[in-house]
């Protein structure tokens, strides 16, 4: 194990949360959700210690985590554009969205700029839909979007992410 | 004098955040008249947030909608200055105020009315009544199932079943260890009736849940809340651990011989797991697929024990319905379907936002009456009920009463409360292929006809809104559809047809000039249509052309333009743009 890994994570950062759950049964979404939060993704070396310590098969964690859209296998960018595919702003032109982003970005559902600042995820629908077409990103939600307003807010952040970096 | 911000995941959206942030800069400053600036949920008038709501001290209240940062300056002037006329711009047109006040709210009664962070503001407004007569009144368990089932409650999830019935059921289990849980996973895109109960009025789920837990017989209550709602689980968190130290929940509850504790978990993003099975699987942390029913969860759930398992909306009509009586509840709505039902209004529509009406009114009462009709005065076309497992209504049935039975009988369902209105512009066939491409995706894979069924049937629908559909692809279509149905294991497989069965019902000319003429009569396909401009319209400005993503629109300025058919992709940007109506798609 960990023989062919990239890189290695601090796995003592997700001692307190497995400490915490280890008597509560049924957990496993749980600390793969505080893992999430803690690593910005699920590396493989993390999933096998949480199967080790949980005593779960490596198979069925991975198995959770493939199984939720919210587990991401992949660092994502600084920014995680999150972009409601659902029915309301679906029939409000998110598609109008989508290609607005993928213009000023150059990235599909699923993938992160090269500079790692943004990632873009289609998701169903985030209880905002009287605003749609609707996004959030990074907690924050958008709403009322057209394409220019999209492009606009996009290089906004790029500024303030970029001048950070 | 009191300011309550509207502040739900929808107000805060539109800006409402700021507009607090603003009203406490200023009063924080100084605040001569001891104003107060405290919050509320969503009101449900998502249409004109930011929404903030100024009473007076003698009751009178003056709404404010579509606010900007700006206006809290004005605001703060009126206020201090006792002189309200300052605002009266700002207040709400009675046109707009008349979408509230044809409502019926019961599920959402202290919603944008109440702060949900405040135990003592739901007390006041007779929140734990309910549970308070139960428990000192000395109500037994059966007194309160019975009271339910003379209330006609029915589960307010989709399925709409009886939910005295299943109380009944878990109660009669054997065993003393069971489980109350609450489904709040809202997997319907296009709905948030749920996630406005919790944001808005947290504690009357906790009310609902608590009587539910007792009822049953159970110690231990959960709420299932999907990972999209950040804000109702810091809400509802925040409720839990107020209402626990203020005995509400915990052991010995009122100090009666009651204990019952509640806890959260949050949802990992996946549609299957509002299946009720599913969803328990999912709470003992594994993949969330659907378990074999029977047994149902009443006899066998949360880790084998009888478990009771409602909707939000469900439980939020409880607590009303112990405080006046299952009778009450009884005498609103039709001879088959009781009481209120909450609706997310959306789409193409004027007004758009939460409704809660008595179920008997029809469609039109409430997409025109209450919703205001159709934006930009266009023509209403459809209306989808039941997202993924519902289906779409045509403009002959607008009159349609609503209950469980008669929206039924259209091919569509009840659903959980999305009503997403469409206009002359949205095209039916892709519709269908978009909750095809959902429920295509979000199979869990687990029984064949689900898995590979949605799969064939999506792949047959890309072609047709491509234009390579075939004579007798509709046919195929219903083939699968009534295969799927009768063979799939879970209610995600047996109802994914009925988005495709209603348009194929309601709107098969259309499905035909897609298969047929290779044409899109909603203009929305884009294999299938082509962008001209129209000489006549067209003045030159040359607003398109510059638009235009790839170069497709050339023309001198203030003579009409023209569009170059092969580099053109589509993409609407010049209708979107053109002031003159020029852009002509066909
Ligand atoms: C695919 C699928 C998704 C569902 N999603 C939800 C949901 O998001 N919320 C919900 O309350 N019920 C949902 N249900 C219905 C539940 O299985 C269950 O019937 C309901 O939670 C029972 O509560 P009720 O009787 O109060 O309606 C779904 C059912 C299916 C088959
Ligand atoms: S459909 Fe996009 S927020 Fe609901």
């Amino acid at each position: 194990m960990g023989c062919c890994m990239e890189k290695q994570s601090d796995l003592s950062l997700i001692r307190e949360t497995l400490d915490h759950y280890k008597n509560i049964p049924g957990s496993l979404i749980a600390i793969l959700q505080k893992a999430q939060d803690i690593y910005g993704y699920l590396p493989v070396d993390v999933i096998y210690h949480i199967a080790e310590e949980t005593g779960v098969a490596p198979a069925k964690v991975m198995g959770v985590a493939t199984f939720y859209t919210q587990f991401r296998l992949q660092p994502v960018g600084k920014y995680l554009i999150m972009l409601c595919q659902g029915t309301a702003c679906h029939v409000n032109g998110s598609e109008l969205i989508e290609s607005a982003i993928k213009d000023e970005l150059g990235i599909a559902d699923g993938e992160t700029t090269e500079d790692g600042l943004f990632t873009l995820k289609n998701v169903a629908c985030l209880g905002c839909c009287s605003l749609s077409p609707v996004m959030m990103i990074n907690g924050e939600t958008y709403g009322s979007l057209t394409p220019d307003k999209t492009k606009n807010i996009l290089r906004e952040l790029a500024k303030e992410g970029g001048a950070k970096e | 004098m009191r300011l309550v911000v509207g502040e739900g995941s929808c107000g805060l959206a539109a800006g409402a955040g700021k507009v607090h942030t603003k009203l406490d800069e200023l009063f924080g400053a100084s605040n001569p008249v001891n104003a107060e600036v405290t919050i509320t949920g969503c009101i449900g008038m998502c249409f004109l947030e930011p929404i903030v709501d100024i009473y007076e001290d003698d009751g009178t209240l003056h709404r404010l909608v579509k606010l900007t940062e700006e206006d809290a300056q004005t605001i703060y002037d009126a206020v201090v200055s006792g002189d309200l006329s300052k605002v009266k711009d700002l207040e709400i047109t009675d046109e707009d105020a008349s979408f509230l006040s044809q409502q019926t709210r019961i599920a959402l009664r202290n919603c944008g009315i109440i702060n949900p962070m405040s135990l003592d503001e739901y007390v006041a407004a007779g929140g734990y009544d309910a549970l308070s007569k139960i428990l000192k009144d000395g109500m037994t368990q059966d007194e309160v199932i019975e009271e339910i089932d003379v209330s006609g409650l029915k589960g307010r999830g989709g399925a709409g079943f009886s939910t005295a019935f299943k109380w009944r059921a878990a109660k009669a289990s054997e065993g003393t260890e069971k489980y109350l849980i609450c489904n709040a996973d809202e997997g319907d895109p296009g709905a948030f009736m749920d996630r406005a109960v919790i944001e808005g009025d947290p504690h009357t789920l906790i009310e609902g849940m608590l009587i539910g837990a007792y009822a049953i017989g159970a110690q231990e209550a959960i709420v299932y809340v999907r990972a999209e709602y950040p804000l109702a689980i810091v809400r509802l968190e925040n409720a839990i651990k107020e209402a626990t130290e203020r005995g509400y929940l915990g052991d010995n509850i009122l100090g009666s011989n009651f204990s019952c504790k509640m806890r959260i978990k949050a949802g990992a993003g996946a549609f299957v797991c509002g299946e009720e099975t599913a969803l328990i699987e999912s709470l003992e942390g594994k993949r969330g697929m659907p378990r074999l029913k029977p047994p149902f969860p009443a006899q066998s759930g949360f880790w084998f024990k009888p478990s009771n398992i409602n909707n939000v909306e469900t439980y939020a009509n409880v607590a009303w319905i112990i405080k006046n009586g299952g009778a009450a509840f009884a005498a609103m709505g039709t001879e088959e379907s009781k009481g209120t039902k909450v609706f997310a209004l959306t789409g193409k529509i004027k007004r758009g936002g939460l409704v809660e009406i008595p179920m008997g009114k029809t469609l039109r009462e409430v997409i025109y009456d209450i919703g205001g009709g159709i934006r930009d005065d266009k023509e209403f076309k459809a209306v989808q009920l039941g997202g993924p497992s519902g289906g779409c209504i045509p403009a002959e049935l607008l009159d349609t009463v609503i209950d469980y039975k008669q929206l039924g009988a259209t091919g569509a369902i009840m659903g959980s409360g999305g009503m997403v209105v469409m206009d002359e512009s949205t095209c039916m066939v892709g519709m269908a292929k978009f909750f095809l491409d959902f429920t295509a995706k979000e199979s869990c894979g687990k029984c064949i006809h689900c898995r590979i069924g949605t799969k064939r049937m999506l792949e047959i629908l890309d072609r047709i809104v491509k234009g390579e559909g075939e004579e007798g692809d509709i046919e195929k279509l219903e083939e699968l559809c009534y295969a799927i149905k009768d063979g799939a294991l879970c209610g995600l497989g047996q109802t994914a047809p009925n988005p495709v069965l209603t348009t194929i019902k309601y709107f098969r000319d259309e499905c035909e000039a897609h298969i047929k003429d290779k044409k899109c009569p909603a203009g929305e396909c884009v294999n299938l249509i082509t962008y001209s401009i129209d000489k006549d319209k067209c003045i030159g400005c040359s607003a398109c052309s510059r638009q235009c993503p790839t170069n497709a629109i050339s023309g001198q300025v203030k003579s009409p333009f023209t569009i170059d058919a092969d580099a053109c992709i589509k993409c609407g940007n010049c209708k979107t743009v053109c002031k003159f109506g020029a852009i002509v798609v066909d």
